[in-house]
């Protein structure tokens, strides 16, 4: 089997913040990880080879930097990886994205599955998993939380949705994205480590892709950001102190006052 | 392509360094240089600068003529003929922009026997209604409503299309953008339209909410955007509103689908749904195990919400994932959100800090919660949350 999966490195959103004085990023000590769902989506791709045979192929499409987060997944069990990397790639909205990975697919080796995590928590579109689906015209299913079972053709898996979950039925060729419901990632081993060192990373740019140069990057994308700021601040809360009876009394009136709980006793609905 | 740096118009103020989330600029002999190997074309940097210094390159030229393109539209969401809450609030956004284009809201619905509910999209403020109505429609299926919608667009050139961003709306309202060949943007939690160039400004949160960015499609059509549920108001019901429902035939080939939903399975350990509750509930490592849930689920159903979980509580087995908050579990924007014994490791804080007020109980008077809660209270949450259930009761 088959599978390729679609990571992206980003800043570690932990600590990305505005600078109130300046109005502007804060982007010092900015670490950049893996994407944590796409962490599960290689797992699951992992998983499937392991139980099944073939070959898990990460892509990323990113800066030169993003090579170090290919290595890691070849640490961590993944059997090739290739870097999507050109500056007519730089600016790319989700549509671009979604175009440039998409090409790339089509240029590997028959493919059986593609795992993408459900979203990136930078831009937590989850826009680029069935953007690169509806390219490749194969099916899809987002938000995976188990694969229950693959046989020849055919899969079955469960996805989520908001009153539980959907049992779904589809076929292969298929794009799923998963949610981190679906493993429990594994660390890196010593034997993948090494792998990964001594691994070739090919660095594939927009002529290798034999893209439409107008589709890629700045210039392909439709969205285009004209303002960044920071959200209304927060805190500065009142503190309720004394007996638990006493504290949540004020709390309760607190909340009434303000309209957030229904006003008297027993209205509550 | 790289950034535009007018090294005639630079002062070498170093602005420019400081907004760039990607460390791509730096000045050499007191001018501004890119590394274009670094820089992302994010154009972070282009309006700090004072002088006017920066620029994007040149972008694509998309369609040329964009003035065939009028309306707006709202891809209704049903659920077994019911229409879902996020379609009235998007009725209730998409009236707006309607009445600053001047132009007509429209709704689209795909389903099976749901003409009754065209009529209640009518009531809620559609002045037409695009029904899609077949027995293979009847529940929602990725390539089917995608394919319907995408040839609804080229056929009847919306401007402006809203979609909820639900399990349904983002699986599928991604497939349509590509499909249609224009630019889509997620979640937005403010629409507006621009006085001057009457474009769609699109807001929405980045970097887990610690960013708000405002976000435009200039030169592709229609202007797509989802909304979460719960972030715009409803637009009220008008009994008796009249409208049109426009019947739309299908065509070969078009309900054809490579996935088929077996069954959908109703989570019982959630009533109700965290992204759509508006009060919550949650628990953290505070919680010491998985009996004591119930102490917040009680709270929640005296208040009329739903139990979520942070992270810990939910890795260390107590609760179901599918109550998670947070940077891997949902993203909530509730009412009140009821932070209890939950330290409020930023993982947390990104998927609730938008909530409209928070109330945090947590023994640690230290705990980063306090810096985003509305209301605290320090102590012993096995004290005090039985004290707001005793007190809050019937």
């Amino acid at each position: 089997m088959n599978i390729i999966v679609c990571i992206k490195q980003v800043p570690d959103t932990t600590e990305v913040r505005i600078n109130p004085e300046t109005n502007t990023l804060v982007r010092e000590g900015v670490a950049s990880i893996i994407n944590p769902f796409d962490l599960y989506a290689l797992e699951e791709g992992v998983r499937l080879r392991e139980a099944r045979g073939g070959k898990v192929t990460v892509i990323s499409m990113g800066p030169p930097q993003v090579e170090a987060a290919l290595r890691e997944t070849i640490a961590l069990g993944a059997d090739e990886a290739v870097l999507l990397c050109d500056r007519a790639f730089a600016g790319a909205d989700t549509w671009a994205t979604s175009y440039t990975l998409a090409r790339a697919i089509s240029r590997l080796e028959h493919f059986d599955l593609v795992i993408c995590g459900k979203q990136a928590i930078d831009g937590d579109t989850a826009q680029v998993g069935p953007g690169i689906a509806t390219l490749l015209d194969i099916p899809q299913a987002a938000c995976v939380r188990k694969i229950i079972e693959i046989s020849g053709e055919a899969i079955r898996l469960e996805r989520m949705v908001e009153e539980g979950y959907e049992v779904l039925e589809g076929r292969l060729p298929m794009l799923i994205t998963v949610v981190k419901d679906i493993n429990q990632p594994r660390l890196p081993s010593l034997k993948g480590k090494l792998k990964a060192k001594k691994a070739e990373i090919p660095v594939w740019g927009a002529d290798a892709l034999e893209a439409d140069p107008e589709r890629l990057g700045l210039k392909g994308s439709a969205t285009q950001v004209v303002r960044i700021f920071s959200p209304p601040a927060r805190g500065g809360g009142e503190l309720f102190t004394g007996e638990a009876a006493e504290a949540a009394a004020g709390l309760i009136a607190a909340l009434r006052k303000a309209g957030v709980v229904s006003a008297g006793p027993g209205s509550s609905s | 392509m790289s950034l535009l740096i007018y090294a005639h118009k630079c002062v070498g103020c170093g602005k420019c360094l400081k907004a760039c989330p990607f460390g791509a600029l730096a000045m050499v002999n007191r001018l501004a240089v890119v590394d274009p190997d670094a820089c992302t074309l994010c154009g972070a940097c282009i309006e700090t600068c004072p002088v006017g210094a920066l620029a994007l390159p040149e972008r694509g030229t998309g369609e040329d003529d964009l003035s065939g393109y009028r309306g707006v539209w709202v891809v209704a969401e049903q659920k077994k003929g019911v229409i879902q809450g996020v379609t009235f609030e998007l009725l209730g956004a998409g009236r707006e922009l309607a009445v600053a284009r001047g132009a007509d809201l429209s709704a689209v619905l795909i389903g099976h026997s749901v003409a009754a509910a065209a009529g209640v999209l009518i009531e809620r403020g559609a002045d037409r209604v695009y029904l899609v109505d077949d027995p293979a429609l009847g529940v929602y299926l990725d390539e089917p409503y995608s394919r319907i919608v995408a040839r609804l667009i080229r056929e009847y050139r919306p401007e402006i299309v809203l979609t909820g961003a639900t399990a349904i709306g983002r699986a599928l309202i991604p497939r349509v953008a590509v499909e249609v060949g224009t630019g889509l943007t997620a979640d937005c939690t403010g629409l507006s339209i621009a006085p001057d160039t009457g474009l769609l400004l699109q807001t929405r949160p980045a970097f887990g909410g610690n960013i708000m960015a405002t976000i435009i499609c200039e030169r592709h059509r229609p202007q797509m955007a989802t909304v979460r549920h719960k972030v715009m108001k409803e637009s009220s019901p008008e009994p008796g509103r009249r409208g049109e429902t426009v019947k739309i035939a299908l065509r070969e080939g078009e309900t054809e689908s490579r996935t088929r939903v077996l069954e959908v399975v109703e989570d019982l350990t959630s009533t109700v749904n965290i992204a759509e509750a508006d009060i919550i509930v949650s628990g953290g490592r505070g919680m010491k195990g998985p009996e004591n849930f119930a102490l917040l689920q009680e709270l929640a159903d005296i208040l009329g919400g739903a139990v979520g979980a942070s992270r810990s509580a939910v890795d260390a087995g107590w609760i179901p994932y599918s109550h998670q908050v947070g940077q891997t579990g949902k993203t909530v924007q509730p009412k009140v959100y009821f932070a209890c014994g939950i330290s409020g490791a930023i993982q947390h804080l990104v998927g609730m800090q938008s909530a409209d007020t928070i109330v945090a109980v947590n023994k640690d008077p230290d705990a980063p919660i306090f810096s985003v809660a509305d209301y605290g209270i320090v102590g012993d949450l096995f004290q005090v949350v039985p004290e707001l259930i005793r007190q809050l009761k019937p």
